[in-house]
């Protein structure tokens, strides 16, 4: 890890991450978490399916930036693979947010051909690659972010300890580990064979908050 | 603060080939919303403006101005920010410099763009990198000693506005005391008093906008 990378997979970096839930509000309106071992539930749930994809995409991207074209279809295979159109909604917004930091933080003529709302997980994916990282280093960052993000807005949103918190995050830390690998593992091959499972209440839940009268993170 | 006399640490040099913008911070209940709305009320036949609302509740502020100014709805976007107010107007700008420049981008000779900021505390300050000027707004029922406590709000924004005078001798509040208090803490930089409820054109305040718009413009 070097520190271009602690500074990439850092929350504190200005990248619009704060605002979305990872669908843990919604998760909370239905009455599905209330409490540190539910919301460990939740983000287990999510890693498997959410963040697996998510990190395989970053993987990928990673694996393909060098080349600095031809997006479009691993674009294509990321709205594929997010049927909730919601859900695609925020994984551009954050992609357009990360887009931003890093073309002030690491300017270089990479990022150029990414477009103007990428998905999160590919520019992730292209600027792990532009800082030295490892198809292995984006995986990870991304399964991180997958629960990171979550977690954290469980802490703001149901005022639950942040040490009780912390510690349900640790003891993921194993699955994050082999989230991550599973995922670089398909970061060389065929896009199409890229992992496409899906978390089918968390698709209806990200559908659902678009029409809450109350909501306090975008996604 | 030092001997350190400037209007504050807002760049000198106005950025030309865009609208203005203008945050407008302060407390919950200041009178945010109603400030914003009393001059997009006032401003909007003679200059080109949109607003930015970063209210908790989603869509109330936006509805509140829609019912209020006048104001098309496409001139309005409103920016979720996740349970921290504060963060979305400083530590990380990207929903809002979003919406800033869709915005811009759907009106492109815009003079004036208002980012209403979420109620927050006296330690919020909008980011040198999301507006040009900043409004904060107080109000009397507060207590009289709120200026005194200062906070980077209250000493360097760039206009303090203490709304809500009319309810001065209802809570007690010392007006001079307020007065004399921000002026020890603001080193020139001005102070309106003003009641929106019973002087809805806010006459002191819209002219002050109207100068920092021409001066944008014209220097």
């Amino acid at each position: 890890m070097n520190a271009h990378l602690l500074m990439l997979s850092d929350s504190r970096l200005p990248a619009g991450g704060h605002a979305h839930s990872g669908g843990l509000e919604p998760a909370v309106t239905a009455g599905a978490v209330k409490t540190v071992p539910d919301l460990a539930g939740f983000l287990a749930g999510r890693l498997w399916t959410t963040g697996l994809v998510t990190a395989a995409i970053a993987a990928a991207a990673c694996h393909h930036a060098p080349g600095g074209s031809g997006w479009e279809l691993l674009d294509a295979e990321a709205d594929a693979r997010t049927p909730s159109p919601a859900q695609r909604t925020a994984s551009r917004a954050q992609g357009r947010a990360l887009l931003r930091a890093a073309r002030r933080t690491w300017p270089d003529p990479l990022l150029d051909g990414l477009g103007r709302l990428p998905h999160q997980p590919v520019v992730l994916g292209a600027v792990t690659r532009l800082v030295g990282g490892s198809v292995l280093d984006a995986a990870g960052i991304a399964a991180y972010q997958s629960v990171g993000g979550p977690a954290s807005a469980a802490v703001r949103l149901l005022g639950l300890d942040p040490l009780g918190v912390q510690r349900a995050l640790a003891d993921l830390a194993g699955d994050i580990d082999d989230v991550a690998r599973e995922a670089a593992a398909c970061a060389a091959g065929d896009w199409s064979a890229l992992p496409c499972v899906s978390a089918p209440a968390l698709d209806l839940w990200a559908e659902e908050h678009l029409r809450a009268d109350l909501r306090l993170f975008e996604s | 603060m030092g001997g350190y006399h400037g209007p504050d640490q807002h760049h000198a040099a106005p950025k030309h080939g865009r609208a203005l913008r203008l945050g407008i911070g302060g407390p919950v209940g200041s009178g945010k919303t109603a400030l914003t709305a009393a001059l997009c009320r006032v401003l909007k036949d003679e200059l080109r403006l949109a607003v930015v609302t970063n209210d908790i509740y989603t869509t109330e502020d936006a509805d509140f101005l829609r019912r209020n100014a006048v104001l098309a709805d496409d001139r309005i976007l409103a920016v979720r920010t996740g349970c921290c107010p504060h963060t979305a107007i400083r530590d990380d700008i990207s929903a809002n410099l979003d919406a800033v420049e869709e915005l811009e981008h759907r009106f492109e000779d815009l003079e004036l763009v208002i980012v209403e900021s979420g109620g927050d505390n006296l330690t919020a300050t909008f980011s040198q990198g999301l507006v040009d000027r900043q409004i904060f707004v107080l109000d009397v029922s507060g207590g009289d000693k709120v200026p005194r406590k200062g906070g980077p709000g209250v000493t360097s924004s760039d206009l303090l506005v203490i709304n809500k005078t009319d309810l001065a001798p209802m809570v007690g509040a010392d007006l001079g005391v307020m007065d004399r208090d921000s002026a020890k803490v603001r080193e020139g930089r001005p102070v309106v008093f003003s009641s929106v409820r019973e002087e809805p054109e806010v006459p002191k305040i819209a002219d002050w906008v109207r100068g920092l718009v021409h001066e944008f413009q014209h220097h």
